[in-house]
């Protein structure tokens, strides 16, 4: 019932990976909600006035209260709608749940990115060194589960959202083989079931647009570089 | 059954201290191991084998790292008393994001205001009284930045605190002609046992400060 949720509103965009974090799990949920696509190279006023903090998407107003940051947006939604819930009920269990989310943020995801879009060679190198170190620690921690949530998506899993459909084709573009059934088998699998589950499927960007993208932004970096 | 707790911390570190305060407000007795960050111990190297960094809270064996987290975990554990975070899932997401921003944004320009100079220290300084000022301004007319109770947003700014003179001295500036709404909070928070037994001295932060500065050739 729509009246059940109150007002909802979401700010996202196609591309962002922390975006989508945010609507898969809106769509887990069931959560009826306002969508508003956002053009982050033309920010709205509406998503300014609602984040003038960070001026990013993703954005959750939840009857005229606004909420930013992904994760915290994450634990917000889970509080509040506690149907498929994202994180377990036991404190070690969370802690745990929220150490790996954070970890995605603070290292894997940034060593990705150096990795990818550094010209510099030697620079690129650590990069490469300190993706598989990391990705490594995710292979670990995931072990023989479904998801890192269990048998169902948790937070963690939706926090490596960019590893499992941004990344492969991120590779692919700059000529990287970061993950790889032979190098990583577990995240491997698990970057198939998140990417075929049902409710994902519907809720990530067009693979085409997307590399796309990352295909203009690498043409450009080393057009820059020459 | 006892409950085993452990951190692994360094008196000087304003995450562990928010640790420290947070098990101080539940009355939670623990064993505080003193780490020396230049030569870490193995128990540190095993329990935070990413970060390698303090604070580490070990409960019947179990490894929190990460300092908000830690938090959390101990007001989810202790449930029963001095609640940090607020009930309304809102009031909740509020601490986490301002909590997050202290440690995303304000931190760094805040160490880099002490440990560099030139155009880097301007520029950090700059960035930190930026971002002081509008983390401030959430404190508006309330007791606490967390609302009518101490808790957990209190928990993660206060122990930069004792760091502020070092930043303020070094980035040659005055906090308290600024910002005395600020300086009230200090004084509210630091009435609190679980708070003012945690702090250093502020004068032994700075000998420490003068030391590092030394040791990175500053002066």
């Amino acid at each position: 019932m729509a009246a059940d949720y109150g007002e909802v509103k979401f700010f996202g965009a196609g591309g962002s990976p922390f975006a989508r974090r945010v609507q898969i799990a809106l769509k887990l949920k069931g959560i009826q909600y306002q969508h508003f696509e956002e053009d982050i190279f033309n920010k709205s006023e509406l998503l300014l006035k609602y984040n003038p903090v960070h001026k990013k998407v993703p954005v959750l107003v939840h009857n005229e209260k606004p909420l930013a940051e992904s994760l915290v947006i994450l634990e917000y939604i889970d509080e509040t709608w506690k149907n498929y819930p994202l994180l377990p009920q036991d404190p070690y269990q969370r802690a745990s749940a929220r150490f790996w989310s954070k970890f995605i943020d603070d290292k894997c995801l940034p060593a990705l990115w150096k990795a990818a879009w550094t010209v510099d060679e030697k620079e690129r190198e650590k990069g490469v060194v300190e993706s598989y170190e990391a990705l490594q620690y995710l292979e670990n921690e995931l072990n023989d589960k479904k998801f890192f949530g269990g048998e169902t998506i948790g937070l963690v899993d939706l926090a490596a959202n960019y590893i499992a459909f941004w990344l492969p084709l991120l590779q692919e573009v700059v000529g990287l083989n970061l993950l790889s059934n032979e190098k990583f088998p577990k995240l491997y699998a698990w970057s198939q079931e998140f990417v075929n589950h049902p409710v994902v499927k519907e809720n990530l960007p067009p693979k085409d647009r997307l590399s796309g993208f990352f295909r203009a932004r690498y043409a450009s970096i080393t057009a820059n570089s020459k | 059954m006892a409950d085993e707790v452990v951190l692994l911390s360094s008196w000087f570190s304003p995450f562990g201290m928010r640790v420290q305060i947070a098990l101080a407000e539940k009355g939670i007795n623990y064993e505080f191991k003193e780490e020396d960050l230049r030569n870490k111990s193995p128990l540190l190297l095993q329990t935070n084998p990413i970060h390698k960094k303090v604070p580490v809270l070990i409960h019947n064996g179990k490894i929190i790292c990460e300092s908000l987290i830690a938090v959390e975990y101990i007001d989810e554990v202790w449930s029963d008393k001095s609640p940090l975070l607020p009930s309304d899932p809102y009031q909740r997401a509020y601490a986490r994001f301002w909590a997050d921003f202290i440690d995303a944004k304000m931190y760094q320009p805040g160490r880099k205001t002490w440990t560099t100079k030139g155009d880097e220290q301007e520029a950090s300084k700059k960035e930190f009284l930026e971002c002081f000022k509008l983390f401030e301004k959430q404190l508006g007319d309330k007791p606490y930045f967390n609302g009518d109770n101490f808790g957990f947003l209190d928990v993660a700014f206060i122990p930069l605190h004792c760091w502020f003179q070092v930043i303020e001295t070094f980035g040659e500036f005055k906090l308290e002609e600024e910002f005395p709404k600020y300086f009230d909070w200090v004084k509210r928070c630091l009435q609190r046992e679980s708070v003012s037994n945690t702090l250093p001295d502020q004068k032994k932060i700075y000998a420490l400060a003068c030391l590092r500065r030394k040791q990175f050739g500053l002066d």
